[in-house]
């Protein structure tokens, strides 16, 4: 009797096994993929934080090594460049008529020099679609650089690449009068530093002239 | 320049090593069909800072350190971001 009951029960056992193991094998299975999928949204996945940081230290040597030291200071002081208009009367110089703004990925902002009424913005990109490493956007010092070489080498190609608008658009106008008036007191301490050192003293307190001779407008802040 | 990276230096070599000069022309080539600009950093008479597009290695002048290629401009995006 006995042996017959253990017979069922190791008969019902396997039965019962053999019943649960497609359901049991696909548990676990589904288990397996859960975790895995965990485990791969939770891993870093090769990305790297300092790289972009890096990235930016060599487009900033890059950019140093390439423009004049009077704008490499100003954009590493102020985080624009800026740089003469060369279509109009004494084009490419410090006596254009206007001049462009250059920020990083953001528009180039057209402005003129007299009274520095805001022109245009100009929406350019340099995107790198085959995205090396990731991103087609270029460091912010590799993208003022592009810009200030298209500008200089090519402006009306540059200008004609980009989407005009009116200002406003995407930069803020109070932000480009800000930059502006920066700009002026930036390079009037220039000035200052250049008289005291050169030993004129008393030229710091004469109206400061632009480094062209012309003395800088008065930034509409309206 | 390469997005993520910065400056890449693809190529370096003696335009007056006829090897040299062929591996730098490749190099200028690749990068061009690839869509990149092509710009000399140059420097005008008084020491002015310039730069100069060139299409092709004809154009680079003999005397450049270097040559930079940047991804061709387009225009930007439209939307009002500020």
């Amino acid at each position: 009797m006995g042996l017959a009951l253990g017979t069922a029960a190791v008969v019902l056992i396997v039965l019962l096994w053999e019943l649960a193991l497609p359901t049991l094998r696909s548990t676990l299975a589904s288990a397996r993929e859960w975790w895995a999928q965990r485990r791969r949204a939770s891993a870093p996945s090769g990305y790297d934080p300092g790289r972009e940081r890096r990235a930016e230290q060599r487009a900033r040597a890059l950019l140093r090594s390439c423009v004049d030291r009077h704008d490499w200071e100003l954009y590493r002081d102020l985080g624009f460049l800026r740089v003469w208009g060369g279509m109009g009367e004494n084009g490419g110089g410090a006596d254009a008529s206007y001049a462009y703004l250059v920020y990083p990925h953001k528009p180039i902002v057209a402005y003129v020099c007299a009274t520095g009424e805001l022109l245009n913005e100009y929406c350019v990109a340099f995107p790198d679609e085959t995205k090396p490493f990731g991103s087609a956007r270029l460091p912010d010092s590799d993208d003022v650089l592009a810009k200030w070489m298209a500008l200089r080498a090519d402006e009306r190609r540059l200008v004609g690449e980009a989407n005009m608008h009116l200002p406003g658009r995407q930069v803020d106008p109070e932000r480009v009068r800000r930059d502006l008036a920066r700009l002026r007191r930036w390079e009037q301490e220039r000035e200052r530093v250049a008289a005291r050192r050169a030993g004129t003293r008393g030229s710091a307190r004469e109206p400061v002239a632009h480094a062209s001779g012309r003395e800088l407008p008065n930034v509409r802040t309206a | 320049m390469k997005p993520g990276h910065g400056e890449i230096v693809l190529a370096e070599g003696d335009v007056a090593v006829p090897e040299q000069e062929r591996e730098l022309i490749e190099a200028f080539r690749r990068e061009l069909d690839a869509g990149m600009w092509a710009a000399v950093p140059t420097a005008a008479p008084g020491g002015r800072r310039e730069a100069e597009l060139v299409k092709s290695f004809d154009e680079v002048p003999r005397d450049a350190e270097r040559v930079i290629f940047f991804p061709r401009a387009a225009g930007g995006a439209a939307a009002a971001t500020r």
